[in-house]
């Protein structure tokens, strides 16, 4: 079968500056990858990459296929019937991912029309209500009928998340993008959302692209991982394998720091 | 939030950005009127009272600028608008920076109670009419002096300042260097003038080129209206309202200070704009 | 004898919601502390006091022997003298328009420290791993970590026998922020560090005590490596289990 999300050749450019360099990855459908970069190694640009959401000022060479459909130098029009339905983000900071403004039923019911509308029906009234109290229920949100009244700030951050990841699953996508998803949550809000998202993948078998710097939280829900260093992918395999036995220096250097830090909370100096 | 990363490699020191033809523009129009409002404190082509031509004479090598109804060199008169134009804009926003700045600062620090009151009385001040508000306080005094105009402009620009350094100086209070500084033991006064009011300055400096234009604009309706100074010591605003009878026969009445007018203030905006550049700390190069 | 010591503070804005409940602990000289717990639990109001930068409530914080009182002015001095701090995020806790040797000065002119300033803060330059010629270029000119030694360099230009850091790792890149705990372990030689911070490893590569904070109330407090190894409170429980592991 046909990968789902399959990048060739991918070059991001800046005027001068060379943003990713010559990327080319693949994820066939259910199949999880993790995109390990520290800042400045192009990963969030490469997941808007295949959102067809860059700024302008950037250049794209190369090919992206997201489900049969090329993303590069494509309308907008086309690409905008993509988004959702192919492909749907989350983002890293849930305080700006929502609008401050609607109060949060609303703002789950926007994809939950979106995607009605698109297989020729309508959703409103009781039907709209019901879905997306369901919706918030899905994501173990604890008070939906509450939280759906609410303003994004009148609720805690990992229960904003929550609500991110559900506005993403609304769609029902095939390939579900996490950009640092879990990056600005408390460790213990952090564990509960990474084992949601583990959870809601297996089970509707969506596609996953993880994006993190954060290396125990990738080995944790993926099954395999490209490192990308300043643009440009110097390892990949699975997880399991680049982490026991990285090839390259510079995920090693990743690799010993990570375990630096998991070797102390063992206790061992 | 997101993370940073470290290099231990420092980047070379980037070379001195080069200063925007905006820049030099507005400093050579401004250098002019400037030049000539010095020349007057000790020469002028004329003295300003003699009348030393025809009546209405018009532009000649003797008398650049021609005369005006009684004979007297126009261009003198032009220059000594000049100097005046100055003295009101450089007067007025020093006066409004003085009081709004020093507002202005009094209010990022005020509990929410004075802040508030102090910000709806600036909303008040600001929506009134600068040149009603002037002509008010002019009425108010008992003549009409250069300086009472300056003043009352003073105060009109103070209220838009206050209410700018407000807002800047909240925004800097936010950051954690101010409570960095404290942490270092410096004083309440050594932060505001070691972190805010460097970090204010370049919009705040931006914000009172533009006000000094509009200062000398409202000065010269001011005078426009008669309520400024009769020649020989008229401001532009003056010589226009004299130049409105004559103005089919001897247009230049109306050019020349008009040309004036329009090349200061055209020439302060300019210098605002190419400031505002200045200003990026992003630009900065190091020593 | 500790050089601070946090007795019974409570801090709250009413009589239901209190930030910090009756929280105490003791920093030893020498002996560096961690001060772990998620938001909410009171860390940064607890680090805000122990600068300084409010009243408790309820209780008291001492210096040596002496009762921190933030108003008076003499007291304040001796004390920063002796109390710095390194905060979290490097673009913002330094001045944009002030030089380096301007930001790691600051601590110097202001605490009326005499000596040339100019050979002590090239010193902290150089025990933060960068080089002393940096002196007249501007924050922007550095890379995240960089800014972050600059600051830390600031710290302790003033020769403090405290270093309070405030989450000063936890916006560098992974790389980076085992570069900087590496830094601060030279540092512990020299100043006692209590490192407030969400991030257990962090902590506990850093750390010799530790104390839990949850909710404005310390739960769990003692010897890292015990607390590590037999974590008695369910939320230290529960702390340790949510940080993912490596080993998956």
């Amino acid at each position: 079968m046909s990968a789902l999300l399959d990048i060739r050749n991918l070059t991001l450019r800046t005027g001068a500056e060379t943003l990713v360099s010559d990327l080319s990855l693949a994820i066939e459908p259910g199949a999880r990858l993790g995109l390990i970069g520290e800042s400045g190694s192009g990963k969030s640009l490469t997941s808007m990459a295949v959102m067809g959401l860059l700024p302008k000022n950037i250049s794209v060479e190369g090919s992206i296929l997201l489900d049969g459909q090329q993303v590069v130098g494509t309308r907008e029009g086309t690409l905008n019937k993509l988004r959702g339905q192919a492909a749907a983000v989350v983002f890293q900071e849930p305080l700006t991912a929502l609008d401050p403004l609607m109060k949060i039923g609303r703002q789950v019911a926007e994809p939950l029309q979106r995607r009605w509308s698109r297989e020729g029906r309508r959703l409103d009234g009781r039907d709209l209500n019901r879905e997306v109290i369901g919706l918030l229920e899905e994501v173990s949100l604890p008070t939906p009928e509450r939280i759906a009244a609410s303003f994004p700030h009148e609720i805690s951050g990992g229960q904003r998340q929550r609500v991110a990841i559900a506005m993403a699953l609304a769609c029902q996508p095939k390939l579900l993008i996490a950009d640092e998803p879990t990056t600005a949550l408390d460790v213990t809000t952090q564990a509960e959302v990474l084992k949601l998202l583990d959870s809601l993948v297996r089970e509707s078998g969506m596609a996953l692209l993880f994006i993190s710097h954060d290396l125990p939280v990738v080995s944790q829900i993926v099954e395999s991982v490209v490192v990308l260093r300043k643009g440009v992918a110097v390892e990949a395999g699975p997880v399991g394998e680049v982490f026991a036995r990285p090839q390259d220096a510079y995920t090693r250097s990743l690799v010993d720091a990570a375990q630096q830090f998991d070797r102390a909370l063992e206790g061992v100096r | 939030m997101s993370t940073v990363e470290e290099t231990m490699a420092l980047p070379p020191a980037k070379p001195k950005a080069r200063h925007s033809f905006t820049l030099w523009l507005g400093l050579v129009l401004v250098g002019i009127h400037v030049a000539m409002a010095a020349l007057t404190l000790f020469w002028t082509p004329y003295d300003p009272g003699s009348m030393s031509g025809g009546r209405l004479a018009p532009p000649s090598w003797e008398h650049w600028a021609g005369t005006d109804r009684l004979g007297r060199d126009f261009f003198t008169q032009i220059m000594i608008g000049s100097r005046i134009a100055l003295i009101v804009g450089t007067g007025a926003v020093a006066i409004g920076a003085v009081i709004g700045v020093t507002l202005g600062m009094l209010a990022a620090f005020a509990t929410k109670f004075w802040d508030d009151a102090l910000a709806a009385a600036l909303d008040i001040l600001i929506a009134f009419p600068t040149l009603l508000l002037a002509m008010l306080i002019v009425a108010l005094g008992d003549s009409a002096s250069l300086f009472t105009a300056i003043l009352a402009l003073g105060i009109a620009i103070s209220a838009i300042v206050a209410r700018l350094t407000r807002i800047l100086a909240k925004r800097v209070l936010g950051q954690d260097y101010i409570i960095a500084s404290r942490t270092s033991g410096t004083s309440w006064p050594g932060v505001v003038s070691r972190h805010v009011l460097p970090n204010i300055w370049p919009t705040l400096s931006v914000n009172f080129a533009l006000q000094f234009g509009l200062a000398v604009i409202a000065e010269a309706s001011l005078s426009y209206l008669g309520l400024g100074a009769p020649p020989p010591n008229a401001s532009w605003g003056r010589l226009l309202q004299e130049a409105q009878g004559t103005v089919y026969t001897a247009p230049i009445g109306a050019i020349a200070p008009g040309i004036a007018l329009v090349t200061l203030v055209i020439g302060m905006n300019l210098l605002a704009d190419g400031l505002r550049d200045i200003g990026d700390p992003t630009r900065k190069r190091s020593r | 004898m500790s050089i601070v010591s946090v007795e019974n503070v409570s801090f709250g804005y009413g009589r239901d919601r209190l930030v910090l409940n009756d929280v105490s602990l003791t920093v030893k000289p020498g002996v560096s502390i961690g001060l772990v717990g998620e938001s909410g639990s009171g860390k940064t109001t607890l680090l805000r006091l122990l600068l300084g930068l409010g009243k408790p409530s309820a209780g008291r914080i001492l210096f040596g022997d002496k009762v921190l009182d933030a108003g008076n002015r003499g007291f304040m001095r001796d004390y920063r003298r002796n109390v710095q701090a390194v905060f979290q995020d490097p673009y913002s806790s330094l001045d944009p328009r002030q030089t380096v040797l301007g930001i790691i000065s600051e601590p110097l002119e202001s605490l009326g420290i005499a000596g040339d300033h100019r050979q002590m803060v090239i010193a902290a330059l150089e025990a933060v791993g960068l080089e002393g010629n940096i002196l007249g270029r501007y924050p922007h000119e550095f890379s995240g970590g960089q800014r972050q030694r600059i600051a830390i360099a600031r710290a302790i230009v003033a020769r403090p026998q405290l270093v309070l850091a405030d989450e000063a790792v936890s916006a560098l890149d992974l790389s980076t922020k085992v570069r900087i705990v590496e830094l601060f372990k030279e540092l512990a030689a020299q100043v006692t560090l209590l490192f407030v911070s969400h991030d257990l490893g962090v902590v506990a590569a850093l750390c010799e005590e530790i104390v839990i904070l949850e909710r404005g109330r310390i739960v769990e407090s003692g010897n890292t490596h015990e607390i590590l190894k037999n974590p008695q409170h369910p939320y230290t429980r529960t702390l340790l289990a949510s940080v993912p592991r490596m080993s998956a």
